[in-house]
């Protein structure tokens, strides 16, 4: 994974000076997956197979007979309307989904069961803890012993993600961008080779959302993450691969693989280009499924 | 400003009081003045003060073994759930009883000591305290279970680190509630027998027909029961800071 970090590089686009804090660190990003800290979890990145997911919600099939697979080390973005069961198909995977159906596994058939990490829209910190607390929560819940090692472990992805000097401060303290990155932290505290994000960025403000995507590309890179996103640009931005999800019951198609390597410049052409196609597509996809939950029998 | 308002709402209540003494013209053994009860309170106030340590050891016991077995309930029947299909009901049904009523049965059992006082504090401030926290206990944010669930924590940490801090705010209400339950149940427990305490005094002051003391026990049972509700709330308000601020808000 490092040569990924490498060849981002030249990727990356120019920023303005005065984005704050959060900017400076993404200097560092192209070094960031050499860190002890951030290297994934001891087993390596593996991919995810899904195999016949089957979700009903009040009597009505969200997705049935669903295939989705997530390719080893990659990002795969999951893209769709509102309402169409991204989320439910992600929380399948989570283990989270009450009621929903359906195989979950990696290439060898393996549970993937404590591999991996979530990260919700919300960023579910603990209020009365601090944010050093929130990070560590992981390891505490586990009942791992709270050595010196966790929390320098700790302190470090803290630092990473622009964190350190509020590590001792308590959650509400923070601004929105400042407690999606310490949830960012908290994700990769856990160390799991697989990384399922629930439209992390979709309550920040824009310029927030590009410095968390750049941020979270950089530490994410070389585990497996599903990225359930309704934003086509973020998709493209951070995605290697692109799923749209659309009708009822849902299907996947279209798996877009756009040139070069997350983060992509979001004035880059190509991606401008795929954006009008995806946002196309999404409005077709959208217009189908109104029409079908119209007229049609 | 702050300190202000308290101020002219008790010397507007102190004159509403002496406007109505002269408006009904009511003689002192019916309705005393408040210079009367004033006076009262300065010739008595050593008695009175004694009294008044009681009946608020009384609460504050009750508060204590009330607050603490009201806990541990909403955290037995939150963890065993056979315990919440048989005990819930029961607890419901137990409310049913006017805790007023067993007041005379209290101190049959436990004398006219303090200990029935002591019962009765803790009865009447029980329940408040298990549904309130029962209820926090059942209400977790469920991002932060599900979140827990994908972080592998045991059922016993996810109860410890998650759902107990998280009902805490649930708890503080439920506690001042039970604040300001708690003197109701003493002073009742006082009135059905007792040999000290303010509800003491009252009564046997009511037979004397010396209203004026009997009103000089009550403002102090006032003041009391308002200064510990306040330090309470003050207590909880430092102990929970990330919950002050929350309701700082909404205000």
């Amino acid at each position: 994974m490092p040569t990924a970090a490498i060849v981002r590089r030249p990727n990356r686009p120019r920023r303005p000076e005065s984005a704050g804090p959060a900017q400076e660190l993404l200097g560092e990003g192209a070094l960031l997956t050499q860190s002890p800290a951030i290297r994934s979890a001891a087993d390596p990145a593996p991919a995810v197979d899904v195999k016949a997911a089957r979700l009903a919600y009040r009597g009505e099939l969200l997705f049935d007979d669903l295939d989705l697979a997530l390719p080893a080390g990659r990002t795969t973005c999951l893209l769709g309307p509102s309402g169409v069961g991204k989320s439910s198909l992600l929380r399948l995977i989570a283990g989270l989904a009450e009621g929903a159906r359906g195989h979950v596994g990696d290439t060898a058939g393996a549970a993937v069961q404590g591999r991996i990490a979530y990260m919700a829209q919300d960023d579910l910190l603990l209020p009365w803890a601090t944010v050093l607390g929130n990070v560590m929560l992981g390891p505490r819940l586990r009942g791992e012993p709270a050595d010196a090692q966790t929390r320098a472990r700790a302190m470090e992805l803290l630092a990473r993600v622009g964190l350190a000097a509020s590590a001792a401060a308590r959650p509400d303290r923070l601004s929105g961008g400042m407690r999606q990155r310490a949830a960012l932290a908290r994700t990769l505290m856990e160390q799991r080779p697989i990384v399922l994000m629930d439209e992390p960025f979709s309550s920040l403000d824009a310029i927030t959302r590009y410095e968390l995507q750049n941020m979270a590309a950089g530490l994410l890179a070389g585990r497996t993450v599903l990225l359930v996103t309704h934003d086509p640009l973020e998709a493209l931005r951070l995605g290697h691969r692109i799923l749209v999800m659309a009708g009822r019951p849902a299907r996947l198609d279209q798996a877009l693989e756009p040139a070069g390597i997350p983060p992509r410049d979001p004035s880059d052409p190509d991606l401008l280009a795929h954006q009008a196609e995806l946002l196309k597509h999404l409005a077709r996809a959208h217009a189908g499924s109104a029409e079908r939950g119209g007229a049609a029998p | 400003m702050k300190l202000l308002r308290p101020l002219v709402i008790f010397l507007g209540l102190i004159l509403l009081w002496q406007l109505l003494v002269w408006v009904s013209g009511a003689p002192p053994y019916i309705l005393p003045g408040p210079a009367r009860v004033a006076l009262a309170l300065a010739e008595r106030w050593r008695e009175l003060i004694g009294h008044a340590g009681v009946t608020l050891a009384e609460i504050l016991l009750g508060l204590l073994l009330g607050g603490l077995l009201g806990m541990l309930s909403a955290l037995v029947i939150a963890w065993f759930r056979p315990a919440r299909l048989w005990l819930m009901p029961v607890l419901v049904a137990s409310q049913a009883i006017p805790v007023f009523a067993l007041a005379p049965i209290l101190v049959l059992w436990l004398g006219y000591g303090m200990a029935s006082k002591v019962a009765m504090a803790t009865l009447i401030i029980y329940f408040p305290v298990t549904a309130a926290f029962f209820d926090g206990l059942r209400r977790t944010e469920p991002g932060w279970l599900d979140l827990a669930r994908t972080m592998g924590g045991s059922p016993y940490r996810v109860l410890r680190h998650i759902r107990i801090p998280a009902a805490l705010p649930a708890l503080t209400s439920g506690l001042r509630v039970a604040t300001a339950v708690a003197p109701i149940g003493a002073v009742v427990g006082e009135w059905v027998g007792s040999s000290a305490g303010l509800g003491y005094i009252m009564l046997q002051e009511n037979a004397r027909m010396r209203i004026d003391v009997v009103f000089a026990a009550l403002l102090l049972l006032a003041v009391f029961a308002v200064m510990l509700y306040y330090a309470v709330d003050w207590a909880l308000r430092r102990a929970l800071p990330w919950q002050a601020e929350d309701d700082a808000e909404r205000r």
